[in-house]
């Protein structure tokens, strides 16, 4: 990889979108116009920052930029040319992948703005001559590839995106090869429909060996800058495939290992060897096959499972070897025949199992005669209902070690994540216990969502043989969790700023998505000629690995390469932001770091500034992108406005919430600039099902969509304000690092789950019994609340505290993502037993001195809110609690450090050997926003400072009911002193709250009462229940 | 045509073993108890009758060994599920000869035996809950991982998870299968807090009956054509209130068997018998 480029910057950005979205263009442009200094800046991200950061106005350069790209993805999208061939084959789904294509850009973006720098940037160079505005420019852009030759406009967005980003690829590529720098416009690169390519020009044409499930060879030629989806495509067109969503091409990286071709990026990327080898093979293994639609799809499934068994990598009994075996004798050669000389011969040229011998050849045969009478397609539907029970069906491993070093397999799946010790299933995380999935050099963590009888969450760690795997893993996860979980892919990471590293995401249609589709699917049963198993006789190489890896790129475990510099570089300038907010990983990434302490506080200091300015802008309107940009800027007022990104689809149980926390930093004495920050980063997790979104609603049968419309209007808003001081000494290194790389990334499966149907009836399902008692209380609880004085339950808490340590890794997004975790599991419980209809108000100040502790309630999840009213309790109690467990808080070699205020970290896989609960909190459907300013990433407290409550009061109103509770905590570290006061104000009500006027007032208070610090960081979370419906 | 985890109950043969009048004495158990060894037989007797006239099973009945006090409890000495029967290596040192004899009844019933010979691994079928759809081997002082790890080696269709014991003898001390996916559960703690790991681990979903007295949740569940659902269980007189728990199960035939003196030696009503279902080939 190269990334040494001068105006590299700019290409990555414009890289990143050019993967997907036209609006590269723009920003391309936009950026060359703007700065051309930055072009020098490239590769170090942090280096930008500092310069730009100075004045502000580098960072609010680029803000914009990240919104316009959304913007114009949905723009242009529309126009996109659509090819013929896969317009067939596509039709039916279009509209779901609508999302699909945003998600994938993020994840191409790293490589993307690798490869493509260089050209992109020469393209962009001469298309910002011609074209001055950024807007204009991807219209350009398409105009030259109409012009080029496709003249086919169609409307489908998602395939039609997709095309046209190859084709602009392409088209890039053409030029740059062609002509170099100068040909910009379409001259070079004329192009079709990829299916029927006609290309003029020097295109290099590439040929691709595709194994098939049948063993068989599938040769084709591509474009060479070709995306894996093209091939796809091209594969599954080959084959009459219309239920393609389950299966993926595989290809061998350098390693040796299998990894699964990003259909969203460039082929050649991803190959690195030169070696257009594949494998057409299933990536999701359907739970139930005999809903899949069409025969031609269970065939090749069982295809890949034939193949699975008999490598042993789906490991079965002798008998069960046996009776697929004769199922696959009865599929391949029909009826039994007594008469055929051959039976033993032919069979014994199979492979059935691994360890196959005469006895099994037998006993197949055997059964095969029992089959008499069954058709080919009734026999694959046979062999898939037993294959499905295996309990490895599936199931796809990964070597790891557990927190004591141990050598255990992980194992991931449709329900969730496995544990296996030798073949022992030692754990099982289901994916609604999953509240977030994240990677870190080669660790790999899982935060747990705290059961019945817990307290706290968790974070389990397992440390993987290196980063690359530990990526892999993340990957699988995340594809997993979002193919079997949500009801579409999670939207593009660009609007969340607060996650660090890959922005990967899955791309592709979720299994609800694909079962919508394929039930539209009306075309007669294609014929489809079984092989007689070919492949069957041959064994297979080893299972296919999951992992979009880029092979070469990632091999400095801790180290900080450049090329992912360039990355974070590459991203948004939000992402600048986000690094410097969450500590955690700006810490680990400093370690990496080559910079010096003064750039870090440089740019710290112009962060700062940039928050502040933020904070202190008034609310604007509806939230718009640019807006932010005058705000940052020009920010005269004093609200805070909330921006909507929809990024999140609905976590099951947490209604709409939003967190506010604002955190300011003192400063003692030596380092002024850096302590004057506040807060920039917004992010708005909007579950609500957008409309303009596939609603995979009626085919699914778990979640319809409808229901959320139905949501009753509970709204809770809960606002924690997190105001810290911090007196440090001298190194404030910790705060300011920007990295992002790859190295880590994080993925909150629950958050973002928009089939909150499906999973909490698992959930119920689960601890149905238990939770009958439980919901009884409720029950009871729900009638005890109206005769309490406040029908509308609003809490206020004021809890966490948090230490700040500099030098720790733990980074705030845990302390939010708990807190949020915390209080959605609190507003859980709440929820059922709310039902007040005032319109809440965040006044802590009238709040009467009840003190509520949060943490309780989220236990129970059966704290009626108007107990909390009756029955004050004093907290002191409860953060004791929290620092006594927090030492357990150790996950393998690194730590993963997580911050909660209320919550406790405790290395839970240990402790689930001997005791797991498994109640968990009923779970309400609910909607979710969340929205988090953040100043400072000060906050390193995750080692388990423990916070000290201060206060915590309870108030109550008419509509509402405010809990507020107040952690501060004092952490003094090698000369190092912090104050650090959190506060959090849960606030319940029946109907809409207005958050934004919750969090204005909440961090007017806070300023307020501490004149002398600084708010840090608000997050607002806003959850809104849905209609309860009956699962 | 029975597929792959089919027919969880069905069974056509049990295999029994004598009582020996070494029980009474030299017997393990955990609490100091003195049986009678008369009264001990004539429950047994009792136990196979029902076996073999009321459900008309084909009974093996071992004869019993002097020189193996606990060999009445042949569960512990095998698992078998379908056609495979894992021999066992039992955890008390005292029982492991008492697989020899239950090895050749199951060799004599065409089973396939899997052995286990290594020599660190222990395992107890009392620890082996096979629900039909996956097993759960309990840690326990006579069972280990490894143990554990042979039985999930030789039976590869299905999840083998591991649930730590940390009160009772065996995992079944305190619970067995009262039917599909029906989990009959002791009320005390440890056996609730079983329960959990057992729901957490599984992807299945399960049912629970809760009885008031641990020793009581220990039943054997069949399902026998004609006869339906099965359920031996504890008597009123043993433990009344679990007693009218399982009276509540309507689809069941209950089959109240006598345990009184058995259990004084931790032997509860499904270490008595290995069931098998000898059509389970397929």
């Amino acid at each position: 990889m190269t990334t040494e480029a001068g105006s590299e910057t700019e290409v990555k950005e414009k890289a990143e979108e050019s993967a997907a979205q036209p609006d590269q263009s723009e920003k391309a442009t936009e950026e060359t116009q703007e700065a051309a200094n930055a072009e020098v800046e490239e590769k170090e991200k942090e280096k930008e920052k500092e310069k730009e950061g100075k004045d502000g106005k580098g960072i609010s350069r680029y803000l914009p930029t990240w919104l316009k790209k959304q913007k114009s993805q949905g723009q242009t999208s529309p126009t996109k040319e659509v090819p013929p061939t896969e317009e067939a084959a596509s039709t039916v789904t279009r509209e779901e992948e609508g999302p699909a294509p945003a998600v994938n850009g993020h994840a191409e973006e790293v490589e993307e703005k690798e490869a493509v720098k260089s050209e992109q940037v020469k393209e962009k160079e001469a298309e910002s001559h011609s074209n001055a505005s950024a807007d204009t420019e991807p219209a350009k852009e398409e105009k030259v590839e109409e012009s080029a030759g496709s003249p086919e406009e169609t409307k489908e967005a998602t395939e039609g995106e997709e095309e046209g980003k190859e084709k602009k690829e392409q088209q890039q590529e053409g030029e740059v090869q062609g002509e170099g720098e100068g040909g910009g416009d379409s001259q070079t690169s004329i192009f079709q429909s990829p299916l029927r390519l006609v290309r003029k020009t020097k295109m290099k044409l590439v040929v691709c060996h595709v194994t098939l499930l049948d063993g068989s060879d599938f040769t084709c030629e591509v474009e060479k800058r070709a995306k894996g989806q093209y091939l796809f495509f091209k594969v599954c067109e080959h084959l009459n495939l219309l239920e393609k969503d389950y299966f993926g091409l595989t290809y061998q990286d350098s390693h040796e290992e299998k990894c699964w071709l990003d259909p969203t990026k460039e082929i050649k990327r991803q190959i690195r060897s030169n070696n257009w080898q594949f494998a057409f093979n299933v990536k999701f293994y359907p739970p139930d096959p005999s809903l899949l639609t069409e025969d031609i799809t269970r065939y090749l499934l069982c295809l890949q499972l034939r193949e699975d068994v008999a490598s042993g990598r789906l490991p079965c009994s002798f008998v069960t070897h046996a009776l697929l075996g004769s199922y696959t004798l009865q599929a391949e050669f029909g009826d039994y025949e007594p008469d055929q000389p051959r039976p033993l011969d032919y069979i014994s040229q199979l492979t059935f199992a691994p360890n196959q011998n005469k006895e099994m050849e037998e006993k197949i045969l055997e059964l095969h005669k029992s089959h008499r009478g069954m058709t080919p397609a009734q026999a694959d539907a046979q062999f898939l209902e037993n294959a499905k029970k295996l309990s490895m069906y599936g199931v796809d491993l990964h070597h790891a070690k557990d927190s004591e070093g141990v050598d255990i397999m992980l194992g991931v799946c449709a329900n969730g994540l496995l544990v296996y010790k030798d073949r022992l299933r030692i754990n099982r995380f289901a994916w609604p216990k999953i509240l977030k999935i994240s990677y870190k050099r080669n660790n790999f963590y899982i935060k747990i969502r705290p059961g019945e009888t817990e307290q706290f969450e968790s974070t389990v760690g397992f440390k993987l043989q290196n980063h690359r795997s530990a990526k892999k893993l993340w990957k699988v996860c995340v594809e997993n969790h979002s193919f079997f979980r949500l009801n579409a892919p999670e939207p593009p990471t660009k609007a969340r700023f607060l996650t660090l590293g890959s922005k990967f995401r899955y791309s592709g249609r979720t299994q609800a998505q694909t079962r919508l589709a394929s039930s539209l699917i009306d075309r007669p049963a294609p014929s489809f000629e079984r092989t007689s198993s070919k492949r069957i006789s041959r064994s297979l190489d080893g299972a296919p690995v999951i992992s979009i890896t880029e092979a070469g790129r990632d091999t400095a475990e801790n180290g900080r390469e450049p090329r992912l510099e360039l990355h974070s570089d590459s991203k948004s300038p939000m992402r600048v932001h986000g690094d410097n907010i969450y500590v955690r990983h700006s810490n680990l990434m400093l370690e990496d770091h080559d910079k010096t302490q003064d750039e870090v506080l440089k740019h710290q200091a112009s962060i700062s500034q940039l928050k502040r300015s933020f904070m202190e802008a008034p609310p604007p309107s509806p939230p718009q992108p640019n807006q932010w940009e005058k705000r940052l800027t020009s920010s005269p007022a004093t609200t805070i406005r909330i921006q909507q990104q929809q990024v999140v689809s609905v976590p099951q149980t947490e209604a709409a919430a939003a967190d506010s926390a604002i955190s300011d930093t003192k400063e003692p004495a030596k380092t002024a600039e850096v302590e004057i920050e506040e807060t920039v980063v917004v992010q708005e997790v909007s579950k609500a099902t957008k409309p303009g979104l596939v609603t995979v609603t009626s085919s699914s049968p778990t979640g319809p969509p409808a229901e959320q419309e139905t949501r009753e209007q509970e709204v809770k808003v809960e606002v924690e304000v997190v105001v810290a001081g911090e007196a440090k000494a001298v190194k404030q290194e910790s705060v300011s690092s920007e990295s992002e790389s790859e190295e880590e990334a994080e993925y909150h499966p629950n958050v973002s789950v928009s089939f909150s149907h499906t999973q909490i009836p698992e959930e119920k399902e689960e601890d149905e019994e238990q939770e009958k008692k439980e919901e009884d209380k409720i029950a009871e609880q729900d009638v005890s609340a109206p005769d309490a004085a406040a029908p509308l339950p609003a809490e206020i808490t004021q809890p966490a505290e948090e230490t700040k340590q500099e030098v720790e890794e733990s980074s705030k997004e845990d302390t939010e993502a708990e807190k949020n975790k915390n209080t959605e599991q609190e507003k859980e419980g709440e929820r059922e037993t709310e039902e007040s209809t005032d319109d809440p108000m965040i006044t802590p100040d009238e709040a009467p001195n009840g003190l509520a502790l949060p943490e309780e309630e989220a236990e129970t999840g059966l704290v009626a809110p108007a107990e909390e009213d009756e029955e004050p309790k004093m907290n002191g109690e409860a953060s004791l609690v929290e620092a006594e467990s927090r030492p357990q808080v150790i996950c393998c070699s690194e730590p993963p450090v997580v911050k909660t205020e209320m919550v406790t970290i405790s290395d839970t896989f240990a402790a689930q050997k001997t005791e797991i609960a498994t109640k968990e909190v009923p779970i309400v459907h609910t909607e979710t926003k969340t929205i988090t300013y953040e100043a400072a990433q000060l906050d390193g407290n995750g080692d388990g400072e423990p916070g000290v409550l201060m206060t915590a009061q309870t108030i109550t109103s008419e509509s509402l009911c405010t809990t507020t509770t107040t952690h501060i905590t004092k952490t003094l570290k090698g000369g190092l002193s912090e104050t650090r006061i959190e506060k959090r104000i849960v606030i319940t009500g029946d109907c809409d709250i207005d958050h934004d006027q919750a969090l204005a007032q909440a961090i007017k208070e806070a300023k307020e009462q501490h004149p002398d610090m600084s708010v840090t960081r608000v997050v607002v979370h806003k959850e809104t229940e849905l209609a309860e419906e009956e699962d | 045509m029975a597929g792959l985890m089919a027919g969880f109950g069905h069974y056509t043969h049990a295999v029994v073993r004598g009582i020996p009048a070494s029980l009474a004495k030299e017997a393990l158990r955990s609490s100091q108890s003195d049986v009678d060894l008369a009264k001990a037989q004539r429950e047994h007797e009792g136990y196979v009758e029902v076996l073999r006239t009321r459900l008309g099973l084909e009974v093996v009945e071992l004869p019993a060994d002097e020189s193996l006090p606990d060999c009445v409890f042949v569960e512990d000495a095998a698992v078998v599920c379908g056609d495979t029967a894992l021999i066992t290596r039992p955890g008390a040192e005292s029982r492991r000869r008492e697989t020899e004899a239950m090895k050749g009844a199951l060799k004599d019933l065409n089973l396939n035996i899997v052995e286990m010979t290594d020599e660190n691994a222990t395992l107890d079928g009392g620890d082996v809950l096979f629900t039909g759809r996956e097993f759960f081997v309990g840690l326990s002082k006579r069972t280990n991982q490894r143990g554990a790890e042979i039985l999930a080696d030789a039976f590869k269709d299905y999840a083998v998870s591991t649930v730590p014991v940390l009160e009772g003898l065996h995992l079944k001390s305190f619970c067995s299968m009262g039917g599909p996916g029906l989990i009959v559960i002791g009320s005390s703690e440890p056996a609730q807090k079983a329960l959990k790991i057992m729901q957490q681990m599984s992807d299945h979903r399960y049912d629970k009956l809760t009885v008031p007295d641990d020793l009581a949740a220990n039943c054997v569940y069949m399902n026998l054509p004609n006869k339906g659902h099965v359920l031996l269980h504890c008597t009123a007189d043993e433990f009344p209130e679990s007693a009218k728990v399982f009276e509540k199960l309507k689809d069941h035939m209950l089959i109240p068997v006598s345990n009184m003196e058995k259990v004084k030696v931790d032997g509860a009503l499904t270490c008595c018998s290995v069931l098998i279902n000898k059509k389970a080939n397929i």
